[in-house]
């Protein structure tokens, strides 16, 4: 992986695990409405950041992505290599 | 990693209790050729499967093994909801309400619970896919059983649906032994070469 793929997967990965934490905290703070205009702008971050890494790099997802010919979903590196 | 979306991957709208039936499709849960086991067996295996293709394989089914753990524990719950301690007893899962209540936990028809040693994984490519073109005839065969001993269509229905997934799984897993066949067939040396035969290991 070259390194500005890298960078921005780890941007990707930032923003993702940011949604994350929000998601376990607004389930018990469903009314927490300063936390809830936090997790919405955080979510448009995320999406645009997934949209650039998907549009260089190739789909993060297999369903949620589009993929030109051949099917990119399988190409190396996998997470664990 | 995984994300979590709030669908079934095909309905279960079951309108009828059965604890009896839930007491032999809880074995598709946590039983020897169950969901559970299915995708801890493919998510395990992935990691030394040797070409894209075995890799997106293992890791696809695996995950869509944990699509159909959420619908045949959906399944259970439907069929158990609202059911009256003696009803289940009569239903012979007294014993299971004594530990577990109305919960849903991983084991098989007879009871025993889930265990890790009904998989494998080899680091052998050709050996797991062996193993993963059984557990799909194993599982096939399982929800056959199933469809024999149930009456209700609410449930024959996402069994059928369960066990065409099982043949179409089986299919692609064909696919993959040939194509990791071929790419090992491409080396001077037979079907892996040993550990013992690294350099690694001489010194
Ligand atoms: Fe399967």
């Amino acid at each position: 992986m070259n390194p500005n793929q890298a960078k921005l997967l780890k941007e990707v990965m930032a923003a993702d695990f940011t949604l994350i934490d929000l998601n376990l905290y607004l389930n018990t703070h469903p009314y927490d409405q300063n936390t809830i205009i936090l997790f919405n702008n955080c979510a448009q971050r995320a999406r645009m950041l997934r949209n650039e890494y998907e549009r260089l790099y190739g789909p993060l997802t297999a369903q949620n992505s589009t993929t030109k010919c051949p099917w990119q979903w399988i190409n190396s590196p996998w997470p664990w290599e | 990693m995984w994300v979590y979306e709030k669908k079934l991957e095909y309905p279960v709208r079951i309108k009828t209790p059965n604890p009896k039936m839930a007491k032999y499709i809880i074995s598709q849960y946590g039983g020897p050729d169950g969901e559970l086991a299915a995708s801890l067996r493919y998510l395990s295996q992935r990691f030394s499967m040797p070409t894209n293709e075995a890799k997106g394989i293992l890791n696809d089914i695996g995950t869509e093994e944990l699509a159909h753990l959420e619908m045949v524990g959906t399944i259970v719950h439907q069929l158990t909801r609202g059911v009256p301690a003696d009803v289940l007893e009569r239903a012979g899962l007294g014993a299971y309400y004594t530990d577990h209540d109305h919960a849903i936990y991983p084991m098989s028809a007879a009871g025993t619970p889930f265990t890790a040693a009904y998989i494998q994984s080899k680091g052998d490519p050709i050996a797991d896919l062996h193993e993963d073109l059984a557990a799909e005839q194993k599982a096939r065969a399982t929800y056959e059983n199933l469809i024999n001993l149930a009456d209700d269509p609410d449930v024959i229905d996402p069994l059928r649906f369960l066990r065409e997934r099982e043949v179409v799984h089986f299919q692609r897993f064909g696919e993959v032994l040939r194509i990791v066949q071929d790419k090992l067939a491409e080396k001077p040396y037979y079907v892996k070469k040993p550990d013992c035969m690294n350099p690694v290991f001489k010194r």
